[in-house]
């Protein structure tokens, strides 16, 4: 295949970006988005060209570092897939790819296509956890847990912390990041004691990070690689007015 | 260099118990003085870091990735061991210890193994506190599945997602403590050196990958928690940043090296599909708890596998191995499908795949059942391959995932060089030869909740630790030496990229050093990786600045280490004239092909020593008793 790429190339934070034209060659349809990349990578190191920079680590759709925004799409065309999992066999030979980073304030970007993601980081440290300190514990079939609470806090709990909610929100709002956690937890009996203040401590440091509000129009569920539903934010949004009322 | 195993006396079952009384502990008024480095945030060092912060010591923790919860540790995906006997299906401490010390084909420690065992089930507890949702049956209580080696059900497991979930639970914990200001975290980190003052371990160099600046961090002790090496092979189930570096300098100053040979490959992964592969894509071993392996019974048969017919498809592990079948361990289901590809069965467009079948699962279960326990791995498949392993058979070949090699500690998990920790895949410590499946996610919380709190406060109490003054000559001269390899790198300009060298070593070691081993092999190969690290040196291409977000540095510098290391792996196969786990030396095998062991000559650890650039390493030998599980010539039959 032969394929057309735009990509944002920005020297750092404070410089201005642009997008570069590069044409790709030979690319094969059974390689990853990325290792079309690497390709591309490897052919400007040979001229000594800087590659481009962008974030990865598992490569498969688990660690949630890969991020693109590909022709306008956060993690490009394929529902419930990471960049890192889309492969060249979902593009046409000869198409034009925009690749640019994820976009938002609160994600500045440090390099191309990298960007600074560590305010889901603080969010998580605000409260998204269960205060237990190692050791000291009950055994761990002393609680049971409904199957389905379990299985439903699974899967928010199957959250990659990759931002594609965000860069692909017009407000560029945490909410479903957020309200995945707090579900998360929640949803356990060991996380549901602290559930009033989590949700408080949570939302206050989403605020300060500049994130937009939610105006719940469900771009974010529908980019989201691990499929994490939007009633999560209903389910924050309810919680959230019952622990400002009480406190 | 000196080798003190430092196991305590007295009956297996109290040695942990009696060792935690007689060590002595820190005022806990006292440990806020104490500041521990902690390099690495995967389920060892997330845990650690934790842990020791919630007791009251300083934490400085590290991670090259941008976030601590993106570390390797998160792609873990079958499950985790304990021996919990919930199942009441005859488990219990003893059993899981004689399993992993059997399956790491009698070359681990057994006064490790028994603790590791132990603190198992703690493990399970802790974890469940912290609200990582395993899966639960109906009644509420947690479910287990079975896992290759072992005869019982004791691995508790998240879907096909459990290391996800172990390390999201080890963040979480990391994150409170960062809140609380008990951890300073440092993403995008990067360890260059190990800092030694006066023979201890005192602090390390980093380059901030972002701003690329190199400083020096300093602390009363140092924990390595950097993961495993398999990225040695260039294609392997690793995530693209792991490497050996951490350790690798560690080394450099002076830390053994123990078994490097030792390393695992995988029989179920996705096989290689073309020349660009960056990684190779495992499909977890719980798989084979309802997939059944198999090759045509006719050399070179290239019909659809559904247009085979069961009497023309051979089981090969069910029939050499009737009463553990496809449950065998790794490293004797990897050797398998390679004698069967070597042989010419092989299935797929390169001869080299074998298939995993769960036709005869889905059928008695139904696609749904089938769906709820695996169906992320399936899905995973789909995406790589373009096929529907619901449909038709996945194509599995084996492929290096995980090394039983790292630094050499003692039953501390200290290494010989004092105040020099090493947790979680990093160390040598428990799995011998081979280790067994969700053992790897076991062993790295237990090293981190439930052992290296107690043993470095040990170390901490008695120790005399000076403050080293910030401009010691050990500090400049680590930092001098750090920055003169990053200038020697982007000064090259040569024109071939970095990957093109990693893809060059990676062949090489894989056809020399992977999963077959030979005399001839290693020697040669001995000779060629100088040659190529010196075009390396010559004519690699580092574009970009030092002072700047510069992957193609990183990935440099991890690539040159790999070079240096490559050479310890074949050194320490080539010396160790036995079959084990997983090395297989071709010379040494029994008539039926399995690995033959030689306990009389090779029952000890092998520990590397450093002796300079270009010089051959030096072994030093630590032997191994075994008084509780006598070594048989392991069977699976
Ligand atoms: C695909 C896959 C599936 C697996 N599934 C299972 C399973 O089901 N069950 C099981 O028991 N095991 C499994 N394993 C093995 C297991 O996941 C690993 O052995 C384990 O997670 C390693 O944990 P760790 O904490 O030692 O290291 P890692 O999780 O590898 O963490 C290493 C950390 O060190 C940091 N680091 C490394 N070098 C440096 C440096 N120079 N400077 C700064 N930071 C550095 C990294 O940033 C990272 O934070 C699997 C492995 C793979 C590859
Ligand atoms: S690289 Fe890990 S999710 Fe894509």
């Amino acid at each position: 295949m032969k394929i057309h790429l735009k990509v944002w190339r920005q020297s750092g934070p404070n410089q201005k970006g642009r997008l570069e034209d590069l044409e790709v060659k030979d690319v094969s349809p059974d390689s990853s988005f990325l290792e079309m990349l690497d390709v591309v990578n490897e052919g400007l190191e040979e001229r000594g060209k800087e590659p481009i920079v962008f974030d990865h680590d598992c490569r498969e759709g688990i660690c949630g570092a890969c991020s693109l925004n590909i022709n306008g799409v956060p993690h490009g065309p394929d529902r419930q897939t990471t960049t890192c999992q889309l492969h060249m066999r979902s593009f046409k030979d000869g198409d034009t790819i925009v690749v640019e980073p994820f976009r938002a304030r609160a994600f500045p970007v440090i390099k191309d296509l990298m960007v600074d993601r560590s305010a889901f980081d603080r969010i998580i440290q605000a409260g998204g956890y269960v205060s237990v300190s190692t050791g000291g514990v009950p055994d761990a079939n002393g609680l049971p847990v409904a199957k389905d609470d379990a299985d439903e806090a699974f899967e928010n709990a199957a959250c990659i912390g990759c931002g594609a909610c965000v860069a692909t929100c017009k407000n560029a709002s945490a909410s479903l990041f957020v309200s995945a956690k707090l579900s998360h937890l929640r949803l356990l009996p060991q996380g549901k004691v602290e559930a009033k203040t989590r949700v408080l401590n949570m939302t206050q440091q989403m605020e300060e990070e500049g994130f937009g509000a939610c105006t719940n129009t469900g771009d974010c569920e529908a980019v989201c690689p691990k499929g994490i539903a939007m009633k999560n934010i209903s389910s924050m949004n309810v919680d959230l007015i019952k622990s400002l009322l009480q406190s | 260099m000196k080798l003190n195993a430092k196991i305590p006396s007295g009956p297996i079952q109290d040695k942990w118990d009696h060792h935690r009384f007689s060590m002595k502990l820190v005022n806990p008024a006292n440990k806020r003085k104490h500041k521990v480095i902690v390099v690495g945030t995967g389920l060892a060092g997330a845990s650690a870091s934790a842990s020791m912060a919630e007791l009251g010591y300083q934490v400085e923790t590290f991670c090259f990735q941008d976030s601590p919860r993106r570390a390797h540790s998160i792609a873990a995906q079958g499950g985790i061991n304990a021996a919990k006997n919930y199942q009441n299906d005859g488990d219990s401490i003893w059993r899981l210890f004689y399993d992993t010390v059997k399956g790491g084909d009698y070359r681990s420690r057994e006064a490790n193994v028994y603790r590791l065992a132990q603190v198992s089930v703690n493990i399970i507890d802790q974890c469940v506190a912290q609200g990582v949702p395993f899966a639960r049956d109906y009644s509420g209580l947690l479910d287990n599945r079975s896992f290759g080696g072992a005869q019982v059900s004791r691995t508790f497991y998240a879907k096909g997602q459990t290391g996800q979930q172990l390390l999201i639970g080890a963040y979480q914990a990391l994150s409170r403590q960062i809140h609380a200001k008990n951890v300073r975290m440092h993403p995008r980190t990067e360890m260059l050196d190990l800092i030694i003052v006066d023979g201890k371990a005192r602090g390390i160099v980093v380059r901030d990958l972002v701003s690329g600046s190199i400083s020096s961090h300093m602390a009363d002790a140092v924990v390595l928690a950097s993961g495993g090496y398999s990225n040695a092979f260039y294609l392997s189930t690793n995530a693209m940043g792991c490497n050996v570096t951490a350790t690798w300098r560690a080394h450099r100053k002076g830390a053994g090296f123990a078994n490097p040979c030792y390393t695992q490959i995988h029989p179920t992964c996705i096989p290689v599909a073309g020349e660009h592969q960056s990684k190779l894509t495992l499909m977890s071993e719980s798989l084979r708890n309802d997939g059944r392996i198999w090759v045509p019974k006719k050399k070179g048969d290239t019909r659809k596998a559904s247009d085979i017919p069961e009497s023309e498809r051979d089981y090969y592990l069910e029939r050499r191995y009737p009463s553990f079948g496809n449950l065998v361990p790794r490293d004797v289901a990897s050797r398998a499908a390679k004698e069967r590809c070597d042989a010419g069965y092989g299935v797929g467009p390169s001869g080299l795949g074998v298939y995993l079948d769960f036709a005869q699962s889905i059928d008695r279960l139904g696609q749904e059942a089938i769906e709820a326990r695996y169906g992320n791995l399936f899905d995973m498949y789909q995406k790589i391959t373009g096929e529907n392993p619901y449909q038709s058979p996945m194509r599995i070949f084996p492929a290096p995932h995980y090394t039983m090699g790292g630094l050499w500690v003692d039953y501390n998990l200290m290494s010989n060089v004092e105040g020099l920790f090493v947790i979680g895949e990093a160390n040598f410590s428990d799995h011998g030869a081979n280790r067994l499946g969700a053992s790897a996610l076991m062993q790295g919380l237990a090293d981190g909740y439930f052992v290296l709190p107690y043993t470095i406060g040990d170390y901490l109490a008695q120790s005399d630790l000076e403050k080293v003054s910030e401009d010691h000559a050990e500090i400049r001269k680590a930092e001098q030496e750090t920055s003169d390899r990053i200038k020697k790198l982007l000064y090259t300009k040569g024109s071939r990229s970095v990957d093109s060298f990693h893809r060059e070593l990676g062949r090489l070691m894989w056809d020399a050093c992977g999963m077959s081993r030979t005399q001839s092999g290693l020697k040669e190969a001995l000779k060629k990786i100088p040659e190529i690290e010196e075009n390396f040196w010559n004519q690699v291409s580092v574009t970009g600045s030092e002072g700047s977000m510069n992957q193609n540095l990183e990935k440099a510098g991890r690539v040159a280490d790999f070079f240096e290391f490559g050479k310890i792996m074949l050194h320490d196969a080539l010396a160790r004239e036995e079959s084990c786990g997983g090395h297989f030396r071709e010379e040494h095998q029994t008539s039926e092909g399995e690995a033959k062991r030689d306990d009389e000559n090779f029952s000890h650890v092998s520990v590397w020593e450093y002796t300079g650039a270009n010089q051959t390493p030096v072994m030093h030998k630590e032997n191994l008793e075994f008084e509780y599980v006598k070594p048989t010539q392991r069977s699976y039959k």
